[in-house]
């Protein structure tokens, strides 16, 4: 079987993700190819040829890529997968935004967002919000499949595949890139960080959450989270959304601090390892996964809880 | 210009769904089903810009049952003007319905087609983008803003790092995420004037598209169970558990 994983990265850095992918899709078995698609990326894909495993990287430098627009890439990809038999991309908002592109372009019905893989034509996936959990087998000749990159631990680094730059065929050119917006925090990244702290509602402003919460994530290393709540009220940025519409994440040390815990956010964090909740109310969801569970008002227990660490 | 909205008919979003004992899905009887919340979102956008004067006509599409039509109604007593039902007993895969609505869209000719970003139930994420692709149209997903640009449309994204703004040629494809805006309630007499609005009945045949699934679902289970632990009484215990038996700190 001849796989090819979509790299997730910036054109400067390959995110964690990747290396993740890599993992599910030795467990596909077979050969397994990196594609670096972006502008100025050669270091990125300098990093992916370490990762275990591989055979070897495609770069695809070109400037209609830089911004890895759905459209370019789906047409990219789609080219390149007459010679593979597997695409596998992370399930970050990049990847979901062209692979499902890619499959309709080839006449494929995606498999989204796996979390296991049982052989090499079945699947493990949640649905409603990972409230149950779907085993699919696929009758696509190619498998086109979106990886929840939590679900995977990280290939190890220690490879040394070639890099082979490859040139893309006609893109299309029917959307621009604008403008963006990143947030820029010195903490770590959600999705790859080992302990992550979530402020919800009950924290009021984000006044608050700086006062309360970020002390605590520096003093922990974590980076922050926040329920839809939060978000919605304007008290954090929509990218520190947790849950099953924003992202999901599986740390080490997950704590949930005024947050009930609706269904939702609960299919964002409940894979994580060990989960902590401190909330006033005794009866919220939240205490019914949490492995720790603190009854107390999170404006006198966050400045203890950040003079005890 | 003209905008179609495709909405499904999904369990409710507070409905908690229970795995079925022969784990062949999730029990449907007698549970509340609504329009999918991004589709609401999706029918929701399309109102505002016929309300800016944007866009000039709302077709409502569900692919689905008989009883889609309800989901179609409530798009019309939101603002939608007319509505078209294909009606399908399977549950029809993304890649089927995004041919449907293929098909329909050359019908129509609409200039923008918005979509929600995901439907609740399967959480697969892909019609919209699927849908761009067949037609060969661009894809503007996640959206948290939407603005007509002279004859572009300007899309601000809803992505991992933060907020990405992109322009796309017309037609073009929009898919919705939770903050692009609030949806409306439908109002009595909106309620009542939906009735009388147009509705087609449909068949996926009459589009000419084969509903046979790709994805052949071997069974459906409950997620493994998470149970609680323990409740700590104060802040030291906490840090105390954290350190020495869970050996996070």
């Amino acid at each position: 079987m001849a796989i090819l994983v979509i790299a997730d990265h910036d054109n400067s850095s390959l995110s964690d993700a990747t290396g993740k992918v890599v993992t599910a899709a030795a467990k596909l078995g077979g050969d397994i190819d990196v594609l670096i698609a972006g502008k100025g990326a050669n270091g990125v894909a300098d990093e992916a040829a370490k990762i275990s495993g591989v055979r070897k990287v495609l770069l695809a430098d070109d400037g209609a890529l830089e911004k890895q627009l759905a459209e370019p890439m789906a047409a990219l990809i789609a080219d390149l997968a007459k010679d593979y038999d597997a695409v596998l991309a992370p399930a970050s908002t990049s990847g979901k935004n062209f692979m499902p592109r890619v499959a309709a372009l080839l006449d494929v019905m995606q498999i989204s967002e796996i979390v296991a893989i049982e052989s090499n034509d079945t699947f493990v996936r949640p649905i409603y919000a990972g409230n149950a959990i779907a085993t699919v087998k696929s009758a696509d000749a190619k498998k086109i499949i979106t990886v929840r990159p939590t679900a995977f631990n990280a290939a190890e680094l220690g490879g040394a595949a070639n890099v082979e730059t490859i040139t893309p065929p006609a893109l299309p050119n029917i959307s621009e890139f604008v403008a963006e917006e990143l947030t820029v925090s010195s903490r770590p990244e959600l999705q790859s960080a080992k302990i992550v702290i979530s402020g919800g509602r009950a924290l009021g402003s984000s006044e608050n959450f700086e006062k309360y919460i970020y002390p605590v994530a520096d003093k922990l290393g974590a980076a922050i989270g926040a329920s839809r709540a939060a978000v919605d009220a304007g008290y954090v940025p929509n990218d520190f959304q947790v849950g099953q519409t924003g992202k999901v994440v599986a740390p080490e040390l997950y704590i949930a601090i005024g947050i009930s815990g609706a269904i939702q956010h609960l299919a964002g964090m409940k894979d994580s390892k060990v989960i902590v909740a401190i909330n006033k109310d005794e009866d919220a969801p939240i205490f019914s996964v949490a492995d720790y569970g603190l009854v107390a008002d999170l404006f006198t227990a966050l400045p203890e809880l950040e003079n005890a660490l | 210009m003209k905008a179609l909205v495709p909405v499904k008919r999904v369990v409710d979003f507070n409905v908690k769904v229970r795995v079925k004992a022969d784990q062949t899905g999730v029990d449907l009887a007698n549970v509340k089903m609504s329009m999918n919340p991004f589709d609401e979102i999706a029918v929701e956008e399309a109102v505002r810009l016929k309300e800016a004067g944007t866009v000039s006509e709302i077709i409502a599409v569900s692919i689905g049952p008989e009883k889609a039509q309800d989901q179609i109604r409530q798009a019309l007593a939101m603002g939608a003007d007319r509505g078209i039902l294909v009606k399908t007993e399977m549950d029809a895969e993304s890649l089927a319905v995004a041919k449907i609505l293929k098909a329909i869209a050359e019908e129509e000719k609409p200039d923008l087609v918005i979509l929600g970003k995901q439907a609740i139930d399967d959480d697969r994420n892909q019609t919209g983008q699927m849908l761009a692709a067949l037609l060969g149209w661009p894809q503007g997903t996640f959206a948290s803003e939407v603005k007509k640009d002279g004859d572009k449309l300007l899309v601000t994204r809803e992505i991992d790092g933060g907020l990405q703004t992109v322009s796309l040629s017309l037609p073009a494809i929009v898919t919705t995420d939770l903050r692009l805006n609030e949806p409306r309630y439908a109002s009595l007499p909106n309620i009542m004037k939906a009735k009388k609005k147009p509705l087609d009945v449909k068949t996926a045949e009459d589009y000419g598209v084969d509903l046979t699934p790709r994805l052949e679902v071997l069974k459906v289970s409950e997620p493994p169970k998470r149970s609680a632990g323990i409740k700590v009484a104060s802040v030291e215990e906490l840090v105390e558990k954290l350190k020495n038996e869970a050996g996070v700190l």
